[in-house]
């Protein structure tokens, strides 16, 4: 029996929720006396993985898996899954970890659970904890199959060291031509994404007009932080959708979450709730934001924010 | 063209969760049930496709005689007709299960789902449906265009979009995107009238196993109360992010 973690790569490079999962999927195979496996594909730095503890790397490589596609990952992971005897497998919250795991259950008659937010409570029955409700709550899930799977949330367990001698194993692979053909793939260039930043940084209808953005962006830039927005800037077209975070919009589970002239909807709270730590500036004392932050300014944006921006940059230089 | 809605129906995105004293339930008691907003925009498109391509536009929800009302209200926004596998659905395996039987037997070109539902947020049924079925499957997909049996759709992914294309049939998970918020459509007087002459068909469960179960529910820890910086002093904001949440 093993414990197989899926080391998902981004144009060959790992991300921090690759080797956050791998960290934790580490403490698991630990738990559960067994190996851990770390499955990538068409990574140009796979020792790297040896930096988070797996025993066994296994690296599949072919040039027309430099996309992701569902079919062909899908099945190159069950298959291992089935020749390792993965009794767990691990992967992360991305956009293509998501979309991978309900096909894989299929293919592995395995439970899954998504959303996981630590370390198995119990692991006779595997019992997990996991966000539900978009974040208004927890449940404890029984996952009862032989092969389970589970996604762990960003920024939930954080990347831990943990040096190992793996041993590489690179495989060919013959691959498929997908049902589904990759037309075009567009990505902001430069800008962090909202599912991958440390610090996100949020405005809302305070902030008056889409033109009134350089103070997001400002702060956003001092601070290396994802932007985003509240659903009204979305709707009025203030902001593309892709910005658009709370329960419809995307959830966001990041260290730092700094909200600018949001009042803090029950719908929007929802979505920015795993977040680790919450900061409100609004110039309306009695915005319900203020009940679910950490921190808060009472303030007109348009005089805090530039102010904090310089300060902030003033502190990063020090 | 024929084209299943999978509906999940949920709470209002106002409720405040609250669980049974046991913790084992989610507790209804005033409560408001409302369509998964991501399986609405996925039904709107639907509607659409049924306007411009004469469509035909099922759509189905796994669950009790409950659920109806909501499924009367599908119909009222312009599905042609209703389907109710009657079970409790007891997790997204058992679901997946129960509608790929219903697939099997009728034959839709295009199945609908949503990205994740907004109280479990499993984010598993359409996936695992598109994989038992065998078709394939776009996830977070935000727009759709049909031409003939040519499919381009498009799907979110971590800081971009991905365009694809495919022949049907195809499964697709949709979200906001889809269509947009203001194009949802409110039944009106002649929708909800005609709605109670459409087709509202129950058909009985396969008896699907899970693989997963709620052991129990927690709420989540009460919040501290926030700490307020005074605007002239956001050096004090800095150091307490600085020192005490340790974020930067």
């Amino acid at each position: 029996m093993s414990v197989l973690v899926y080391a998902e790569n981004q144009s060959g490079k790992f991300k921090k929720s690759t080797y956050e999962v791998v960290s934790y999927a580490r403490e698991v195979a630990d738990k559960l006396k067994q190996k851990l496996i770390a499955d990538s594909i068409n990574s140009k730095e796979t020792n790297l993985l040896s930096n988070y503890g797996p025993d066994k790397i296994i690296e599949y490589n072919n040039p027309l898996l430099n996309d992701f596609t569902l079919q062909n990952y899908s099945s190159i992971i069950s298959d291992c899954a089935k020749s390792e005897c993965a009794s767990l497998v691990v992967l992360s919250s991305t956009a293509d970890s998501k979309y991978l795991a309900p096909s894989l259950s299929v293919n592995l008659d395995a439970g899954l659970a998504s959303n996981v937010v630590s370390i198995p409570e119990s692991f006779s029955p595997l019992t997990i904890r996991r966000s539900c409700f978009t974040n208004k709550a927890f449940n404890l899930t029984i996952l009862k199959s032989e092969t389970n799977i589970i996604c762990v949330s960003n920024n939930s367990y954080g990347v831990k060291e943990n040096k190992s001698k793996a041993e590489i194993i690179s495989k060919k692979i013959a691959v498929n031509q997908d049902k589904i053909k990759i037309e075009s793939k567009n990505k902001s260039s430069g800008a962090i994404s909202i599912a991958d930043a440390d610090i996100v940084v949020s405005g809302g209808r305070g902030l008056k007009g889409p033109e009134n953005w350089y103070l997001v962006e400002n702060l956003a830039s001092a601070l290396g932080a994802a932007m985003a927005c509240s659903k009204p800037v979305s709707d009025m077209g203030w902001r593309p959708h892709s910005e658009h975070v709370g329960q419809t919009g995307k959830p966001v589970a990041s260290n730092l979450y700094i909200a600018i002239g949001i009042s803090g909807a029950i719908q929007h709270l929802a979505g920015i709730n795993a977040s680790k730590v919450k900061v409100v500036i609004n110039n309306d004392p009695e915005a319900p934001f203020f009940k679910a932050a950490d921190y808060g300014i009472v303030g007109d944006a348009f005089d805090v924010v530039p102010k904090l921006t310089e300060t902030l940059k003033a502190f990063k230089s020090s | 063209m024929n084209i299943l809605v999978c509906i999940s129906i949920v709470p209002d995105t106002t409720s405040k969760i609250k669980f049974t004293q046991d913790q084992k339930k989610f507790d209804i008691n005033g409560i408001q049930f409302i369509i998964n907003p991501n399986d609405e925009f996925g039904l709107t498109r639907a509607i659409w496709l049924q306007q411009k391509h004469q469509a035909n536009v099922d759509i189905v929800t796994v669950g009790l005689s409950s659920c109806e009302p909501i499924l009367r209200k599908c119909l009222a926004i312009g599905a042609n007709k209703a389907i109710r596998i009657d079970t409790d659905p007891l997790d997204g395996f058992a679901v997946a299960k129960e509608l790929k039987e219903l697939c099997s037997k009728e034959k839709y070109d295009l199945i609908i789902g949503g990205r994740e539902s907004i109280d479990y947020n499993g984010g598993m049924v359409p996936g695992m449906l598109a994989q038992m079925l065998q078709m394939p499957f776009v996830t977070n997909c935000i727009s759709l265009e049909v031409k003939d049996d040519f499919v381009i759709t498009k799907r979110e992914i971590d800081g971009g979009i991905e365009t694809t294309s495919c022949s049907l049939p195809l499964v697709i998970a949709g979200q906001k995107g889809l269509v947009e918020e203001t194009d949802l459509i409110i039944p009106n007087m002649r929708g909800i009238m005609q709605a109670r002459q459409k087709p509202l068909e129950v058909i009985p469960s396969i008896k699907s196993v899970s693989k997963s179960e709620i052991h129990k529910f927690e709420e989540l820890p009460p919040k501290k109360s926030v700490k307020l910086v005074d605007k002239d002093n956001i050096d004090q904001l800095i150091e307490l992010l600085h020192s005490e949440a340790k974020v930067i």
